[in-house]
């Protein structure tokens, strides 16, 4: 992450806080959430700005995520920017409310602290929520670090408000591993904040009465694809737009946002793809290793919907074998979602680099540079063999011995 | 759609009343039938129709949507027991 240009003070924040923090700055309309478990303290925190009268938001708490989600559509179709924020099981619950935002394309901003998904119970860092909802029409921010969820949320939403987008944007961040950890960050001013998200002003608004519109209408076999394409365009142009608002906040805040973080990837002969906070630990291992001469790197994509397909497979062309890591397992029989996203993404790359997915992470069992270094000892021993010995296979974990692994516990 | 070569975003119409546009008569196999002689305009019938398909005017219930109604005849079951002024019949085909 670079360092702020302007030597500005520096804070100790949660991720959580810092998400609440960034959302104060913002001062939404409208915020509706469900305040308890399994809910992050963002929640808390912001309703507490909201009993301090330090926002003028409307808070709403209602009784389910599913209707959190609702509400944010209903007030987002009367033309507020609204917020909200949850984790594992709640987005579970909004589901069915997502996939209605990115249809009816409500710039709704949601934070999601990842985290598993039950069953076994589990509040531990997982992907499996935010992964579960790929393919509901939202956009997808990863971020790394605190200060980068805090940067994400401003950007989020200008990316959904920007008129070639209007689709909703969720910031995702890793469950407790950046939610409660405590890091140094370096905010933007109230002023600077406002003046970058700028205000909104919806095309239409259900609460104007002189011009009515009709929201949530019927389209059935012709008009509704002709609806889709449109959306599908729509999250196309995202890209551009994520890039455009990163390049921006750059320019003011001296931070730098793409698509995705290439770390010492320009000769690398190997690379991990991974997303989020274990994208810090696998750098630490990239570094040991180029200390003893091997090219080895890394990609962490920050933008994973839409996918940024050209763009990675530019980065990973010049590889010769590629590890992807994903924290979820999407139970197909054939690995995670980044492995099955990047595996394709290099299928049109020439003298395509191999590639093999791990699982890691899963109900937050930890991953360390050790584990790291272990992924890099199988990259750089699939580029002397020439050939992948597993495509994919569950890592920190002995599948002989699976309640005795190395240190990690159980 | 109000242009066929840029359809409005996210489907929003920009008018209101739209679903009067859409016609769902033709979904009935039972079609309700008035007996004004015993109707008493209590209006129950207009209060309970799901598609506002009771035509009233003047306190008086006057007749039926029949481009609306689909026929489900919660208005013949809670026309007041002593009165059944609205009755059910099978929709010829």
């Amino acid at each position: 992450m670079a360092i702020a240009r302007n030597k500005r003070e520096q804070m100790g924040l949660t991720g959580n806080s810092a998400v609440a923090m960034a959302m104060k700055q913002v001062n939404p309309d409208v915020f509706p959430a469900y305040p308890i478990t399994p809910s992050t303290t963002v929640v808390e925190e912001f309703s507490s700005y909201v009993a301090d009268g330090a926002v003028d938001t409307e808070f709403i708490a209602v009784e389910s995520e599913h209707s959190a989600m609702s509400a944010c559509v209903g007030a987002a179709a009367a033309g507020a920017r609204v917020m909200t924020a949850t984790s594992s099981q709640g987005l579970a619950l909004m589901w069915e409310v997502l996939y209605i935002a990115s249809g009816l394309r409500l710039p709704i901003v949601l934070c999601d602290g990842n985290r598993a998904l039950s069953s076994p119970i589990n509040i531990h860092c997982d992907h499996s929520d935010t992964m579960g909802a790929r393919d509901s029409g939202w956009i997808h921010l990863y971020s790394e670090t605190v200060q980068e969820a805090y940067d994400n949320i401003f950007q989020a939403v200008r990316i959904a408000e920007h008129p070639d987008v209007m689709l909703p944007v969720m910031v995702c961040l890793d469950g407790f591993i950046t939610t409660h950890a405590i890091e140094n960050v370096t905010p933007i001013g109230d002023e600077e904040a406002q003046e970058f998200v700028g205000e909104y002003k919806a095309k239409n608004s259900l609460l104007d009465t002189d011009n009515p519109v009709t929201v949530g209408a019927m389209a059935l076999q012709e008009p509704y694809m002709v609806f889709k394409y449109q959306q599908s365009e729509a999250i196309k142009k995202a890209k551009d737009v994520v890039i455009e608002v990163g390049k921006e906040f750059e320019e003011k805040f001296g931070r730098e946002y793409g698509l995705f973080e290439s770390y010492r990837l320009e000769d690398a002969e190997v690379a991990v793809v991974i997303l989020s906070s274990a994208a810090g630990t696998t750098k630490v291992a990239v570094d040991e290793l180029r200390a003893r001469g091997k090219k080895v790197g890394l990609l962490r994509p920050r933008l994973f919907r839409p996918l940024p397909h050209a763009e990675i497979a530019e980065a990973l062309k010049g590889l010769k074998v590629v590890a992807c890591l994903d924290r979820t397992d999407s139970m197909s029989g054939f690995g995670g979602p980044l492995f099955n996203d990047v595996r394709s993404v290099l299928y049109e790359v020439e003298n395509r680099p191999l590639i093999f997915g791990r699982i890691f992470g899963l109900g937050g069992r930890d991953y360390q540079v050790k584990d790291a270094l272990a992924v890099f000892e199988e990259l750089l021993s699939t580029l002397e063999t020439g050939k992948v010995d597993e495509l994919i296979k569950y890592i920190t974990f002995d599948p002989e011995a699976p309640l005795s692994v190395d240190g990690s516990g159980c | 759609m109000s242009d066929k070569k840029s359809p409005p975003i996210g489907g929003v119409i920009e008018r209101g009343g739209t679903a009067h546009e859409y016609t769902t008569g033709g979904w009935r196999k039972f079609k309700p039938v008035v007996d004004h002689e015993k109707c008493i305009n209590c209006l129950i019938c207009w209060v309970v129709c799901p598609d506002s398909a009771i035509i009233a005017e003047e306190g008086k219930m006057i007749g039926f949507d029949m481009e609306h109604c689909k026929g489900c005849g919660l208005c013949a079951s809670e026309c007041p027991d002593k009165i059944t002024a609205i009755t059910m019949e099978e929709e010829a085909d």
